[in-house]
């Protein structure tokens, strides 16, 4: 009988522990069969961060080096140095790049640090149960905004890619989202072009992918994909940010 | 090999590199900065890596991911900057990975000074970051020793897979003396088999972690930390000591005190006193079995250091109350004369024994 589908050989059979509905799943895989299609995975050595994502190092069938919270991008570029012949990458949410660990992201990138990230935004903190975090939309709630976040106290979102777009050693940033096929097949491309940056010797690169949390916003898995199109996407605009011509 | 006249923090870079050390990732701070400018200008001729971090923070996580990959790293700061260090020497014991960390102690706290000091000696020997971690902790007097240590440093990380911190004040830092570069004792140092190398498709994946979130894992994994102490207790205690065996008063004292305290002790010597001295090399593990060998007719012990009295507490450990245990510490980057001392031998000669001890 023919093989039609095969489950990547880039992620190991650990069952993850990700709720129903929620997208890491989905990058996870993605991260996966590029790296397998890129024919880097057994050169890869990944980092994972602080927060739900923290036990990617059991997922991905790669060797695997866990940060502390936001330090994805100073623990890559110890790795990378060591190793400069290593494919290496940070999986990292919200939380741990856009709050925690803003110098480490922007000062990797503003070296051309040779590492890929892959930035999980769901506009919360999920592992620790729901609360703001620095890309959580004006008005949305949150454990530690109850009455929603107010812009004069707290400030707008920010915009990630947008920022490190501006920055000469981000060589490709681009922003993905996974809440429809059509956006999945778009993610995946982004993230082996992002891949292919650091294979090529060109520099950081960075894919920020727009995700769901339904445990979190409350919502059904179809009405969290549903809110991420009407809200997310009207802050966050999906789109490439910089590539390597570009920036030549 | 010859002697060569060398700056203490210059002699560290070339100890380390010496080592086999190819990467250093630091962050300038007085006074310790003559260290990364040695190795800026040195590492890129044997195609090793300096590595100017954005921060403290990211400089120690950058040594978390290089000692992960399995490479012999290490990186310096002082102490406000070690003290931004913490939460990655806290990762990189947890995760027993090896490396090399060289404190040149200022006055603190908070900005302090930038004068030499002692006062992070409870950082450096209690922990600092979180959890129950030990690092070994090793206080040279001299340059020679500050080699010496370095390059052995390295063999007892990897042997251990355990971060070593170097702990100097800003005196061994900035004093320049003839060194020679020696090679250590032979240890048999373990494969690294464990290190992020990537997988190369021969072997599973190999993992640098810290993380247990099964309680009953999490204990094991303690458990397995303290008998690594536990050896490093029995086997790496270092220590000089004379005159203890007849000694009427002992001081304690380690690092550059130690020497201005050997200054005292000869003055002494000289009008009849018989004063002996114990100086820990290694403040952890602190040889506490050396002060058994204190002769039982001495009147006390007396502990000298850089700052308001903490290697006391390990001196009254030491001492388990069969002497009086006194203290003198100048701070905030003032230094015992010899002279002060020797009179504070004398003062604490002559207190009653059941008397003032601290």
């Amino acid at each position: 009988m023919a093989v039609v589908f095969e489950k990547t050989r880039g992620l190991t059979d650990v069952q993850t522990h990700y709720c129903p509905g929620c997208t890491h799943g989905i990058v996870h895989r993605l991260v996966a069969e590029s790296l397998e299609e890129l024919g880097v995975l057994d050169d890869t050595i990944g980092v994972a961060p602080v927060g739900c994502s923290v036990l990617a190092y059991k997922y991905f069938n790669c060797d695997m080096h866990e940060a502390a919270h936001g330090r994805a991008p100073a623990v890559a570029t110890g790795i990378k140095r060591v190793h400069p012949d290593k494919f290496v990458f940070t999986y990292q949410g919200d939380g741990d790049l856009a709050s925690i660990g803003t110098a480490e992201i922007v000062h990797a990138a503003h070296r051309g640090e040779k590492i890929s990230t892959i930035f999980i935004n769901n506009a919360i903190y999920g592992m620790t149960g729901g609360q703001m975090a620095p890309t959580t939309l004006v008005g949305q709630k949150a454990t530690t905004a109850p009455y929603g976040r107010d812009e004069a106290h707290a400030g707008r979102p920010i915009r990630m890619a947008e920022m490190l777009a501006t920055i000469h050693g981000a060589k490709f940033v681009e922003r993905v989202a996974v809440n429809t096929p059509a956006n999945v097949r778009k993610a995946k491309k982004a993230i082996k072009r992002c891949f292919e940056t650091q294979i090529n010797g060109e520099g950081f690169g960075i894919v920020e992918v727009l995700s769901t949390c339904p445990t979190n916003w409350g919502y059904t898995p179809e009405e969290a994909l549903k809110w991420l199109e009407e809200n997310m996407i009207p802050y966050y605009p999906l789109g490439n940010f910089r590539t390597p011509e570009e920036v030549e | 090999m010859a002697k060569v006249l060398m700056k203490g923090n210059e002699a560290i870079g070339a100890a380390a590199i010496e080592a086999g050390c190819k990467y250093f990732f630091g962050y300038p701070i007085t006074p310790q900065s003559e260290l990364p400018e040695y190795m800026a200008r040195e590492m890129p001729k044997i195609n090793g890596v300096f590595l100017q971090a954005e921060s403290e923070i990211a400089a120690i996580n950058m040594v978390y991911g290089a000692a992960g990959a399995g490479a012999r790293v290490m990186t310096s700061s002082s102490s406000p900057g070690i003290s931004l260090k913490q939460e990655g020497i806290s990762y990189i014991a947890g995760a027993e990975l090896p490396c090399l960390i060289v404190n040149i102690m200022r006055g603190g706290p908070g900005l302090g000074s930038i004068q030499p000091s002692q006062t992070d000696y409870f950082q450096a020997t209690r922990g600092g970051g979180n959890g129950d971690y030990r690092l070994v902790v090793l206080a040279p007097a001299n340059v020679q020793e500050l080699v010496d240590l370095i390059i052995e440093g390295f063999d007892i990380a990897d042997q251990y897979r355990n971060p070593v911190m170097i702990l100097g004040d800003g005196m061994i830092g900035q004093m320049m003396e003839p060194v020679e570069f020696k090679k250590p004792k032979k240890r048999e140092l373990p494969e690294k088999d464990w290190a992020t190398t990537g997988t190369k498709g021969k072997r599973k994946p190999n993992i640098i972690n810290s993380l247990y979130l099964a309680a009953e894992e999490l204990e094991e994994h303690n458990k397995r930390l303290q008998e690594k102490y536990k050896a490093i207790k029995e086997n790496e205690v270092k220590v000089e000591s004379y005159n203890i065996e007849d000694a009427d008063i002992v001081v304690a004292a380690y690092g550059t005190t130690s020497r201005i305290a050997k200054t005292a002790i000869s003055q002494l010597e000289k009008e009849g006193y018989k004063v002996g001295l114990i100086r820990p090399i290694s403040l952890w593990p602190f040889p506490y079995e050396e002060f058994n060998k204190i002769s039982d007719k001495c009147k006390g012990v007396l502990t000298i250091e850089m700052n308001t009295g903490q290697m006391v507490d390990d001196v009254k450990i030491a001492v388990n109350g069969r002497f009086p245990v006194y203290f003198y510490g100048r701070t905030g980057g003032m230094v015992p004369t010899p002279n002060e001392i020797a009179e504070k031998v004398k003062e604490s000669m002559e207190v009653k024994s059941n008397g003032c001890s601290i």
